[in-house]
């Protein structure tokens, strides 16, 4: 996986059954979410999770630009992923690149299955995601920024949407890849999973896996999902929650 | 809007069939259509293919000449895949840049081809570091009537299997040598259509689904990519069912074009 003709293949998990940051295999990295701190937006969360760091804004329901894409009875879902040119060991030419329209166009499809777009005809549901520093798994992290976002800016949907890769390193299989594992593991399988129907409307992978790997690396990525949901959950909460009221004799004195 | 109507009267009936175990083409449920596969068919081309499926029609074209590796894998040749949907194919198909939908086709059957190492990219090193050959896959949609994905693979594979290296073109030896296909990679496209999925969608069950997934496989057991697209959702479970179908589906694939 694109490590061809690379000169050294680092090993990449230990003898006693660590991983290069010292994971376990079914273990997540550290992760950090914030409800709502832009602004301007209708909606936005930001989300630090290892080395990514990812920013996510939610516009609308609004008007449909360009209009030509507009559904009478439905709104529909536009997504924007970008990284930005300094999120990369080698600088990104900035703009949309074919790997970003792809990540955009399946995210916007995993969204448009969670939210209740029937309740905004002829309206549009704006995404953005902007990965400012990357290490594997910006797909994940944007799609789990840009839930919050959407929650943040009260759109209707059947549930949050967390997401996270599983993947094939050394002969294992592991939850969450960082950059070393992506770029010199075995396979990659990005997920999101929509917690109330334990079904995904996000599923990618490259590498090999045969069927008993399959299967492992799906119910790991299920739970992993399981873990980043209650994250998810909590930073709402952290946002929205009303300090408990101050009782009246404390006011008095 | 009328257009709209009929969309969903049509999308009404095929889920109504679909409840039954049927199709609107009078297929089961995991019936591919008839797959031909005509090597040679572009004499320019440094190998070619058309593929059908049922009336959907794909041509591939691959060119191979002279380049520069990239500077991070300096003793590996470039492989280039490009897919286009070209209005020519279908009324929904529009000229000017590529659409998000193509973008999507060529990513998926080049992910395929490279997971599944179908070319040895070190053999097409000619200097390291200084010169190597780029080996361009061009995909052309000529008639659209669903599952443009597999059909893109299909044309791909069968084109790189006969393939020859254009050596004696760019003087770099006296002979030409046929390009090595290693690893055939198949995707094998399902539909959701209420709670049965269907195999080789074709457009109008493609308009119906409610979710669409694409699993390539190879000849040991892999799985080497994976694809969900479209509004929709699978569970776990399906997605390892459907893996047992795609590698049935692939396995007699791939026998047909090692066979012609």
């Amino acid at each position: 996986m694109g490590n061809v003709g690379a000169s050294e293949v680092p090993q990449l998990i230990g003898p006693d059954g660590l991983r290069i940051d010292g994971r376990r295999a079914d273990e997540l990295r550290p992760m950090r979410v914030v409800a709502g701190p832009l602004k301007r937006a209708d909606g936005s969360a930001f989300v630090e999770w290892g080395a990514n760091k990812v920013m996510a804004a939610v516009y609308g329901p609004r008007e449909v630009h360009p209009r030509h894409l507009q559904v009478n009875d439905k709104a529909i879902v536009q997504c924007k992923y970008n990284m930005a040119a300094f999120s990369v060991d080698e600088r990104k030419r900035p703009g949309l690149d074919r790997r970003s329209q792809e990540i955009s166009k399946v995210i916007a499809e995993a969204f448009e299955s969670v939210v209740f777009a029937e309740e905004f005809p002829r309206t549009s549901i704006d995404v953005y995601i902007e990965v400012l520093q990357a290490n594997a798994g910006t797909r994940c992290a944007g799609i789990v920024a840009a839930s919050v976002a959407l929650a943040d800016a009260g759109i209707p949907m059947v549930d949050l949407l967390p997401a996270v890769a599983v993947g094939k390193v050394g002969g294992h299989i592991v939850l969450d890849l960082k950059k070393e594992e992506d770029n010199f593991g075995e396979a990659d399988l990005p997920m999101a999973l929509v917690p109330q129907s334990g079904r995904m409307v996000l599923l990618q992978m490259e590498g090999h896996l045969n069927l008993e790997e399959l299967k492992r690396a799906l119910d790991l990525g299920v739970g992993g999902c399981r873990a980043i949901y209650e994250k998810m959950k909590q930073a709402l909460r952290d946002r929205y929650s009303v300090d408990p009221p101050t009782p009246v004799a404390e006011v008095a004195a | 809007m009328s257009g709209e109507v009929t969309a969903e009267i049509l999308t009404t009936h095929i889920l109504e069939l679909a409840r039954e175990g049927r199709r609107l083409d009078g297929r089961a449920i995991d019936d591919y259509r008839k797959v031909t596969l005509e090597p040679g068919y572009v004499t320019s081309a440094d190998g070619s293919a058309l593929a059908r499926i049922g009336d959907t029609v794909v041509l591939c074209g691959v060119k191979l000449e002279p380049g520069k590796p990239f500077p991070d894998t300096p003793n590996a040749g470039v492989l280039t895949t490009n897919a286009e949907l070209i209005p020519l194919s279908s009324p929904a198909f529009e000229p000017g840049p590529p659409h998000p939908r193509a973008i999507e086709v060529s990513r998926v059957v080049d992910r395929a081809l490279r997971a599944a190492e179908a070319i040895d990219l070190k053999a097409l090193c000619i200097t390291s570091a200084e010169k190597c050959w780029t080996c361009f896959v061009d995909i052309h949609v000529l008639d659209h009537s669903g599952n443009l994905i597999d059909a893109a693979l299909l044309a791909a594979s069968t084109a790189l299997s006969h393939t020859t290296m254009p050596r004696v073109r760019f003087g770099l030896a006296e002979t030409d040598i046929p390009l090595d296909v290693r690893h055939l990679a198949i995707e094998t496209t399902f539909a959701r259509l209420g709670d049965a999925i269907v195999v080789d969608p074709s457009v109008d069950e493609e308009t119906a689904c409610q979710g669409r997934l694409t699993i390539a496989t190879d000849e040991a057991g892999n799985i080497v990519a994976m694809q969900k697209g479209l509004v929709g959702a699978f569970g776990p479970n399906e997605v390892v069912e459907l893996a047992e179908r795609a590698f049935r589906h692939g396995d007699r694939l791939r026998a047909q074009i090692r066979g012609g």
